[in-house]
């Protein structure tokens, strides 16, 4: 069933691109669609855009996980949009033609800027890829079983067809569906999660887990209590071994905390010396879905069907169950063999009101604190999410597809708005997931939040929703290996290398990187497996936003910026934002695998995020350069042109 | 550049000049509202906590209102660019000192 509602999209999405694609043999053709896609089509197909995999699978998980801090990604992506509308979008549709490379150079014709500018859409391109192409393989395979490999080369081969067939015209077509579904899916979603409300009943044939008076357990005769040797030394758990031979392993606590004499239930998974994996106390053993709420408020059972602000105020008053993870190794022993590793997952109460605000997730958790940097680092992340957008190659790409700026500005409002309603959603899909009971136990598949969502309602629901997040990603990827292959063939190839072509050529040139572009990305996706989503996406943002957005707004308001100015902008921004990230903390830890304490220990920059440093540093080192270089060359005065 | 082929779109600069200055006022009102909530969340998360309105918190309806705002303006600023230039209040003027924009 699943396998079926998933080719019937991508069988789907192809036909339109092949139909579509005839239409596509000039540069203007391929490169902006021919400059006349009707503005609702690019308002919807900027939400297709830009709500990528990070959107929909990383914030869903996130706040499922983490409550409110996942949402705070949401307010960021959509602010961006107003610097995007109110001052980039138009000036940059008056001056280039398909690439924002054009726009940055039609004052000057210098081969540093195209150069500096094709340059930074490669980086933040790729930059963005990754975590889409990794999100790709995380979604195939709970789906249809397949290795990550196998997901993340369906997803690039895919994609690569889209975009060689038809450019900017099927990817467009693509963005649209995929923006209409994606919005529409999830507001059917959130209906039924206000429908369902909320409840302390666990869900039939769920297991509901326990919590006991310690008697109930340990004080049965003949009950077989393991030693708390090892790695369970000093630990608060208490291992009994059942009649079969399994194990099962109680926490001595509540979910409240040390409440008196009781044991709650636990999780676990334990590889063994000998690689035999154990989970749930079993070989073969699965980990059981987890995520309910303890306590509603007047001690309520069920709350029934809730209006939107009624939802929000009951789960502010309730206690939810969340599951804690403890981890720990054992060395190995002097023969050398391989130390035994153990992780029990346990639960934990929070209330609603402290979900409800930020600072609950390991992201965030510096703002509950004392702590200056953790602060500065929160504040340059929403910095680098508020300017990122407008600096994002494959968004601005998308402002030449229209015809003229009443058409851009008309795209852009319906592109807030189906953005902006997406991310209201995203709030109550995320807290739906977190009390649905069908959520991971472990942190690492939060991913799948927003699909395990639409399984607790129903087969049906999973298998579509699957698809729409598959398709998500291949609008989004699509947009991003168009914009790396204008880069390729318009700026570098004809512009800056002047390499004599015909349209056809160029043309040619284009899908020729787009291939390319596709398999690197497939690499990268597969090299990159374990990486964390959000945190790539964010990074992209910074890294766009450094490089692009000081280039941007001096030419735009500032006559004494030069060509060289801009060019060295560019390299400082994008140099110094990519160099910063990847030095730091979680750099170290997610890419280089460092333990968590080396990482923080090796770490070369304060804190992770940034742009609140190499911001400012783009617009210093873009007005000295400019103001040594000042007679080679002034922008003219743009209100002229 | 190519040349053909390349239809740009005929403004009139007064015009140019006026809706790029609409949309710096619209921009600094929203990058208000914008570093209130930031601020407000950094160093002052215990407002957040208050309820000032419908039972929920400040956290929540500030963060829907950023989103609300974010669309209310743009379409005041589709309103305030659709005005014919001869309308707008200071053309003439705004036309007279804006040479960049």
């Amino acid at each position: 069933m699943a396998i079926t509602i998933f080719l019937f999209f991508v069988a789907v999405v192809l036909g339109i691109s092949f139909f579509l694609g005839a239409k596509a043999k000039s540069a203007q053709g391929f490169f902006a669609a021919g400059g006349g896609v009707p503005w609702w089509v690019n308002g919807l197909a900027f939400a297709g855009d830009y709500l990528s995999a990070a959107s929909f699978l990383g914030i869903c998980g996130m706040i499922a996980f983490s409550g409110y801090d996942g949402f705070l990604y949401s307010i960021g992506y959509l602010a961006g949009w107003i610097v995007a509308l109110f001052v980039i979008a138009e000036p940059l549709k008056r001056l280039g033609r398909f690439t924002f490379a054009d726009a940055l150079d039609s004052q000057f014709n210098s081969r540093g800027i195209k150069f500096a500018a094709a340059m930074s859409t490669l980086v933040v391109s790729i930059f963005y890829l990754i975590p889409q192409m990794v999100g790709a393989g995380a979604l195939i395979y709970p789906l249809l079983g397949w290795e990550h490999w196998i997901g993340v080369t369906a997803v690039g081969g895919v994609v690569i067809v889209i975009v060689a067939t038809a450019g900017m015209v099927s990817t467009t077509w693509v963005q649209f569906i995929k923006g209409g579904l994606l919005v529409l899916l999830c507001t059917l979603m959130t209906c039924m999660i206000l429908n369902r409300g909320l409840t302390t009943k666990v869900p039939e044939g769920a297991h509901a887990f326990r919590t006991v008076p310690a008697s109930e357990i340990t004080g049965i005769a003949g009950v077989e209590i393991l030693p708390a040797s090892d790695g369970w030394k000093d630990r608060a758990y208490v291992r009994i071994k059942n009649a079969d031979g399994s194990v099962a392993i109680w926490r001595k606590a509540g979910p409240q905390g040390h409440e008196g004499d009781v044991l709650s239930e636990t999780q676990s998974v334990i590889v063994t010396a000998d690689k035999k994996t154990i989970i749930n106390g079993k070989e073969g053993g699965v980990l059981l879905p987890v995520g309910h709420v303890a306590k509603l408020p007047d001690g309520k059972e069920s709350t029934g069907a809730l209006d939107p602000l009624e939802f929000l105020r009951v789960f502010q008053d309730s206690d939810i169950v969340q599951w804690k993870k403890e981890h720990w190794k054992k060395e190995p022993d002097a023969t050398g063999a391989n130390g035994e590793s153990t992780t029990v997952y346990y639960q934990q109460v929070s209330t609603g009101a402290s979900l409800l605000t930020a600072g609950g997730s390991a992201t965030f958790s510096g703002l509950r604190s004392d702590s200056t940097v953790a602060k500065i680092d929160f504040l340059s992340l929403m910095l680098a999410l508020f300017l990122g957008t407008a600096s994002l190659p494959h968004i601005l790409i998308r402002y030449y597809t229209v015809k003229d700026q009443v058409s851009a500005r008309k795209s852009t409002i319906l592109g807030i708005a189906s953005i902006g309603f997406f991310y209201v959603l995203t709030l109550y899909l995320g807290l739906g997931a977190m009390t649905s009971g069908a959520l991971p136990v472990d942190p690492t598949g939060s991913n799948m939040a927003a699909p395990l969502l639409a399984k607790s309602f129903n087969e049906l629901l999973f298998a579509i929703i699957s698809a729409v997040a598959f398709t998500t990603v291949l609008g989004t990827v699509s947009g991003l290996i168009m914009a790396a292959s204008g880069a390729v063939a318009h700026d570098l190839a004809t512009n800056l290398f002047k390499l004599n072509m015909n349209e056809e050529r160029q043309v040619r040139v284009a899908k020729l990187s787009a291939v390319v572009v596709g398999l690197i990305a497939i690499a990268l996706g597969i090299v990159f497996k374990d990486l964390n989503a959000t945190f790539l996406v964010a990074w992209a943002f910074n890294i766009a936003a450094s490089a692009n957005l000081p280039a941007l707004v001096m030419l735009l308001f500032w006559k004494g910026t030069t060509k060289q100015g801009i060019t060295w902008a560019i390299m400082v921004g994008m140099i110094a934002s990519l160099g910063w990230v990847l030095g730091s903390k979680e750099a170290l830890q997610f890419v280089y695998h460092f333990a968590p304490a080396e990482a923080a220990a090796n770490a070369i920059v304060p804190f992770s995020q940034p742009a609140i440093i190499t911001v400012p540093l783009g617009f210093l080192v873009l007005i000295v350069v400019s103001l040594l270089t000042k007679k080679t060359g002034t922008a003219k005065v743009l209100a002229k042109k | 550049m190519h040349g053909h082929e390349n239809v740009r779109e005929h403004e009139l600069p007064e015009l140019v000049a006026r809706n790029t200055r609409t949309g710096l006022v619209l921009f600094a009102v929203y990058l208000s509202l914008y570093a209130g909530f930031m601020g407000l969340s950094t160093f002052a998360p215990d407002v957040m906590k208050m309820r000032p309105f419908g039972g929920i918190n400040l956290a929540v309806l500030y963060g829907f209102g950023l989103i609300l705002a974010a669309l209310i303006l743009a379409i005041i600023y589709l309103y305030l660019c659709s005005r014919p230039v001869a309308a707008a209040h200071s053309s003439s003027h705004a036309s007279s000192h804006t040479k960049v924009g």
